[in-house]
């Protein structure tokens, strides 16, 4: 079965192919994509790609992904690309790029920090080094690699 | 310089230079040389909130004693029970209403990072006291200050840090006050409470740091021991504590293979880790650490709450 028939195409929308294989769930909590909007969404786990073995994709109808939002993805699925489609027709394709912060996307995994509270409060984690990536919470400055904090 | 302190957040030893110090350490000074009356008239009419949401005695104090020796006046806390945090208020809240009545406030929590959340909520300049097991900075000001009265440097002294390196608070916010100059460091501690990898991120590309386990090994290099508290409830096993704990002690027998001007320097309390005939040599500093902290937390309250310091002095 090829991806065509697995996937239906959009009209308009984001498709994030290339997602990190199991990924596509957590992708759509960092993009905070609940479905509440009413627009179409479609996630397609385990599909054979000739690229990366096996992948994600995930396709958003009628929403317009900017890359501040993108990159909120980058320590999730750094290989995934991002095609921005209107009428059927791909009019923007990019890359993710792994930002300077992270706000609101992870949580600090340090429970006595301020962050894990409940304070009005919302996490914020600072890229120190891109490759390989190093983070540190704003606020108790742990430092983290990305597998403590997916 | 214009002063660097004004209206600023003290949450970090990290968000200070070593020109910002040294601009802290001659307010200090100055203000250490003057008689009671002018000092008196420093903080006038000012106010100073104190909000521990975990005890400390000793850092309160000084913090009340420095406000209370410019003039100044305190209010504020002790203890969480003596506030609205018992009925389940947030630290948002709580920091929100006594920015009404107060010109900065000094905050000691349980929480890591609370002091920094602190600084996002309210616009006065917020001190950190301590938040979590991470940072004092105000501890570390004090503790290079003693250091350049007393040697009138910090740059080439052989400088140990002994003890409890993984829990005690004020080792992080030393280490990183001492790596703006070029000091080398010793860590000395047991295997156990060695420091965590993290405090020297960062920073051991810029100062020359060793760790030891023994410290007799290197006792006649030493210009400084900072000793530090092996806290017993660190240990599973309390036989493992008496062990460590009496291979942790720094007595006069010890500080006489040394140096003869190796200084002693404690955070206190002490409760053991230091022998009692110490207390009696001139090696040790703790007790001038102690009137210095006062003198220096006087300098920063002054810094924090008057653009201009030195006119407010020599006027
Ligand atoms: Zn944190």
């Amino acid at each position: 079965m090829s991806e065509e028939q697995l996937v239906r195409k959009i009209k308009d929308g984001t498709v994030l192919d290339h997602v990190e294989q199991g990924r596509a769930l957590q992708v759509l909590e960092a993009l905070s994509i609940d479905g509440k909007d009413g627009n179409i969404v479609t996630v397609a786990m385990n599909v054979p790609s000739k690229k990366i073995g096996k992948k994600d994709i995930i396709k958003i109808g009628n929403r317009f992904l900017k890359s501040e939002e993108t990159n909120r993805i980058a320590l999730i699925s750094s290989r995934a690309t991002v095609n921005l489609i209107r009428n059927y027709q791909v009019i923007e394709k990019r890359k993710i790029e792994t930002p300077n912060t992270f706000v609101d996307v992870f949580k600090c995994p340090n429970p006595t920090c301020i962050s894990n509270s409940n304070e009005p409060i919302r996490p914020i984690i600072d890229v120190l080094r891109k490759s390989p990536p190093l983070l540190r919470c704003r606020y108790c400055s742990r430092l983290l690699s990305p597998n403590e904090v997916i | 310089m214009t002063n660097p302190f004004f209206n600023r957040d003290i949450i970090s030893i990290k968000d200070f230079s070593r020109p910002e110090l040294k601009y802290l350490f001659s307010i200090a000074d100055k203000v250490d040389s003057l008689d009671y009356e002018r000092k008196k008239e420093l903080g006038r009419g000012k106010i100073l909130g104190l909000l521990f949401f975990e005890p400390s005695t000793r850092t309160r104090l000084s913090f009340e004693a420095a406000m209370l020796s410019i003039g100044g006046n305190v209010l504020g806390f002790a203890h969480p029970s003596m506030s609205s945090v018992e009925k389940g208020e947030n630290l948002a809240d709580t920091i929100r209403t006594i920015e009404s009545y107060v010109d900065a406030i000094v905050l000691r929590h349980p929480m890591e990072g609370a002091s920094r959340f602190a600084t996002e909520v309210i616009a006065k300049p917020v001190i950190n006291a301590g938040s979590g097991t991470e940072e004092h900075p105000t501890q570390a000001m004090i503790d290079l200050y003693t250091i350049m009265k007393v040697k009138g440097r910090i740059d080439g002294l052989n400088i140990a840090i002994f003890g409890d390196l993984k829990y005690g608070r004020t080792v992080y916010s030393l280490i990183y006050g001492l790596s703006k100059y070029r000091p080398r460091i010793f860590l000395v501690s047991p295997p156990q409470l060695k420091v965590k990898r993290e405090a020297l991120f960062g920073i051991d590309d810029k100062i020359k740091v060793s760790e030891h386990k023994d410290i007799t090994e290197i006792i006649e290099e030493l210009d400084v021991i900072y000793v530090t508290r092996i806290q017993k409830e660190r240990f599973p096993d309390p036989h493992e504590y008496e062990k460590v704990k009496g291979s942790y002690i720094i007595d006069s027998e010890l500080l006489k293979s040394g140096k003869d001007e190796c200084i002693v320097m404690h955070p206190l309390p002490k409760v053991g880790e230091i022998a009692p005939e110490v207390d009696n040599m001139p090696n040790a500093k703790y007790f001038l650490q102690v009137y210095l902290g006062k003198v220096l937390r006087s300098g920063i309250l002054i810094s924090v709450l008057n653009p201009d310091p030195y006119s407010l002095i020599d006027s």
